[in-house]
C-alpha cells in the first residue's frame, strides 16, 4: 500500500520548549492510524506541522506527495484536520457553517447528510457558541469531512464527549474510513486507540517510542509476563527464582507472584507440578495496551 | 449511519467566487447579528440625526463654514461617527475575535484560507456603512431638508477615501492588538479624540487654530474637510485627500506586515 503520509525526523521547538524532538512516522492508505501519548508529548505539534499550519525546524513531511507548506491550496482540498483548538463564529449557525464550508472545496461532500449523520440535525438553526461542548466536537468532526478528503486529521476526536457520545463517533469514523479515507487519530484515550486504530505511533517527550499494530505493542509489553498463584503446600523461593525464564518473584501474604518472560508460566507449572504442588487462585496478567504504554514509555497515560 | 456515502453532490462544484460570496454574506449576516454595528454604528447616529433635526437653534449658519448649518455640518459628521464605529471598534472586535478563537487557526484548514475572511469582514462593513451613508443622506434631505453634497463625485471619492482610511486603521488596530478586549480598549479609547477632531462637539471651523491643523491632520478630521468642501459645492482639496490615502495606504502596509494570525 503507498503511504500517503511520510514524517521523517521532525523537529519543532516554540520560543522556550522543545515540543517535538524526533519524529518519523509513514501512514499507509486507507488506514486508520493512531497518535497516542500523554498530554504534551508533541502530538498536537506533530499534526499541525503535518497539516502545515507551524512550520517545522527541521524534518521532511509530504502528504499525498505534497509539501504541507508549499502545496497549501492542493493540500487543503485533500486533507481535512479537526483542530483541537479552533473555533467558529459565537453567532454561526450550525447549517449555516457547514453550507458556508462546503462552498469552498471543489467537490465537497453532501452537508445536509453529514449533519444529519452526526446527530446535528434538530441544531440546524442553533448558534455555535449555544451548542454544548459534544455538539461542538461533532461540528468539528463534519467541518473536517465536509470537503470530501482524502486525509482526515483529528485530533482529540472524543475529549469532552459523553461514553454514548464517544461511541457514536467511533462508528462514524469506521463509516468514514470504510469510505476509503485515511485517517490519523491523534488520542490520550488507550480505549479509543485499541478500538479504533490499525496501527498506533506511541508519542513520549517529543519521540516516536514505538509504532506497531495495538495488539503487536501489547506483544511487545508482554515480555515480562506475570504469574499470580496461591501454593497449595509451602513453597522455596530458589526453586523458582532459579529458573532462566523467571526474572523476579515477590509475595503478597499468601500470594506468590512470579515475573518472568513468555515461557515464564510453562517453566512454572512444571516445577509446581514437579513439587506436588497445586497453583491454587492461577491468574496469568494479560498486558493490556496502557500497560504497553507505561512500559514502553516508562510514564503513564494521565486521563482527563 | 451512512454519512460518508454522502459524497458526489447534485451541484456544480463551487466556484471559488461564490466561496468569497458566501463569506461575505455570512460575515455581513454575522456583523448584524453582533449589534454592535448596526446598534452603535447605524441606530445610534440616526437617532441623533433626527432629534438634532428638530432643534431650531442648530438651523443657524455656522461662522466661517460658508453658509453651512450647525444641523448641514452634522450629517457629514454623524456618517464619519458611523465609518468610526464600524472600522475602529467593530470590525477590530470581530477580526481579534476570530483569531483569539481559533476562527482564523480553522479557515487556515480550508483551501479558502484565513486572508478571505478578512476580506470578507473589511466588505461587510464596508457595505453596512455604504448603507447607512444612504439611509443618513435620505433621512437628512427628505426628512430635514438638507441638501445633497453639491459636488456629488468629490463627495462619493473622500466618502471612499476616508473608509478605506478607516477600515486600515481598523485593521492596524486588529493586528496590534494582543487580543479582542484589547482590540476594543484600543478601538474605544481612540474614538472619542478621534471624533473630537471631526467636529462632534465643536465644529471643526470654531476651534482654535491649532486645534484645527491637527484636525486636518487626523483621519476623521480630514475626512470632514473633504465633505466639507463637497457639500459646499467643490471637488475636495488635495490635502485632505492625501491625507485620507496616506492613512489607508500607510496603515494597510503596517497591518499587513505586523499582522499575527495566532
Ligand atoms: N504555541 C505554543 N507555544 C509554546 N509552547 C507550546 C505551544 N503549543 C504547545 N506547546 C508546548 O509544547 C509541548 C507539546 O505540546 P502539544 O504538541 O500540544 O502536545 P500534546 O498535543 O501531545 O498534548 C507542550 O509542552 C506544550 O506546553
Ligand atoms: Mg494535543
Amino acid at each position: 500500500m503507498p503511504a500517503v503520509i511520510e514524517v521523517r525526523n521532525l523537529h519543532k521547538r516554540y520560543a522556550d520548549k522543545v515540543a517535538v524532538e524526533d519524529v518519523s512516522l509513514t501512514v499507509q492508505e486507507g488506514e486508520i492510524f493512531g497518535i497516542l501519548g500523554p498530554n504534551g508529548a508533541g502530538k498536537t505539534t506533530s499534526v499541525e506541522c503535518i497539516a502545515g499550519l507551524r512550520t517545522p525546524d527541521r524534518g521532511e513531511i509530504k502528504v499525498c506527495g505534497l509539501n504541507p507548506l508549499r502545496d497549501r491550496a492542493e493540500l487543503t482540498r485533500r486533507l481535512g484536520v479537526q483542530l483541537q483548538a479552533g473555533q467558529l463564529p459565537d453567532r454561526l449557525q450550525v447549517a449555516e457553517a457547514l453550507e458556508l464550508y462546503a462552498s469552498f472545496y471543489p467537490e465537497p461532500a453532501d452537508w445536509r447528510a453529514l449533519m444529519h449523520g452526526l446527530g446535528l440535525a434538530d441544531k440546524a438553526r442553533t448558534a455555535y457558541a449555544k451548542l454544548s461542548g459534544g455538539q461542538k466536537q461533532r461540528l468539528s468532526i463534519a467541518l473536517a469531512l465536509v470537503g470530501n478528503p482524502k486525509v482526515a486529521i483529528l485530533d482529540e476526536l472524543t475529549t469532552g464527549l459523553d461514553p454514548q457520545a464517544r461511541r457514536e463517533t467511533w462508528e462514524l469514523i469506521e463509516n468514514v474510513r470504510a469510505g476509503g479515507v485515511t485517517i490519523v487519530l491523534v488520542t490520550h484515550f488507550m480505549e479509543e486507540a485499541e478500538r479504533l486504530c490499525d496501527r498506533l505511533a506511541l508519542i513520549d517527550g517529543g519521540r516516536v517510542v514505538a509504532v506497531d499494530t495495538p495488539a503487536g505493542l501489547t506483544e511487545r509489553a508482554r515480555i515480562e509476563q506475570r504469574i499470580q498463584f496461591r501454593p497449595s503446600r509451602p513453597l522455596a523461593d530458589h526453586l523458582l527464582t532459579g529458573l532462566p525464564e523467571v526474572s523476579g518473584l515477590t509475595r503478597r501474604g499468601e500470594l506468590v507472584i512470579v515475573s518472568g518472560n513468555d515461557n515464564a508460566l510453562n517453566a512454572v507449572t512444571a516445577v509446581l507440578a514437579r513439587n506436588r504442588i497445586v497453583a491454587e487462585r492461577l491468574r496469568v496478567e494479560q498486558a493490556s495496551l496502557e500497560e504497553a504504554f507505561v512500559q514502553l514509555t516508562g510514564g503513564r497515560l494521565d486521563s482527563r | 449511519m451512512s454519512v460518508l456515502n454522502t459524497a458526489a453532490p447534485a451541484a456544480a462544484p463551487a466556484a471559488s467566487g461564490s466561496a468569497t460570496w458566501r463569506l461575505i454574506k455570512a460575515e455581513s449576516r454575522l456583523s448584524i447579528r453582533d449589534k454592535v454595528g448596526p446598534l452603535w454604528g447605524v441606530g445610534c447616529p440616526l437617532i441623533v440625526l433626527i432629534i438634532l433635526g428638530v432643534v431650531p437653534a442648530l438651523r443657524e449658519p455656522v461662522e466661517a463654514a460658508g453658509g453651512l448649518t450647525y444641523f448641514d455640518l452634522y450629517v457629514p459628521v454623524l456618517i464619519l461617527f458611523n465609518l468610526a464605529i464600524l472600522a475602529m471598534t467593530a470590525l477590530p472586535t470581530t477580526l481579534a475575535g476570530y483569531r483569539e478563537n481559533g476562527v482564523l487557526r480553522r479557515m487556515q484548514t480550508t483551501p479558502i484560507g484565513p486572508a478571505r475572511v478578512l476580506s470578507a469582514q473589511l466588505a461587510a462593513n464596508f457595505a453596512i456603512a455604504l448603507v447607512a451613508t444612504v439611509l443618513f443622506l435620505a433621512v437628512a434631505g427628505l426628512g430635514f431638508g438638507v441638501d445633497l453634497p453639491r459636488h456629488p463625485v468629490g463627495f462619493i471619492l473622500s466618502w471612499l477615501l476616508a473608509s478605506a482610511a478607516l477600515l486600515a486603521v481598523g485593521l492596524l488596530i486588529t493586528a496590534l492588538s494582543p487580543g479582542r478586549g484589547a482590540a476594543t480598549a484600543i478601538g474605544t479609547v481612540l474614538f472619542f479624540p478621534m471624533m473630537f477632531f471631526a467636529g462632534l462637539w465643536v465644529p471643526v471651523a470654531q476651534m482654535p487654530e491649532m486645534l484645527q491643523t491637527i484636525s486636518h491632520y487626523t483621519p476623521l478630521g480630514a475626512g470632514m474637510q473633504a465633505f466639507q468642501e463637497a457639500y459646499l459645492g467643490h471637488f475636495p482639496s488635495a490635502a485632505p485627500l492625501l491625507t485620507l490615502a496616506a492613512y489607508a495606504a500607510g496603515c494597510t502596509i503596517i497591518a499587513i506586515r505586523w499582522f499575527r494570525w495566532e
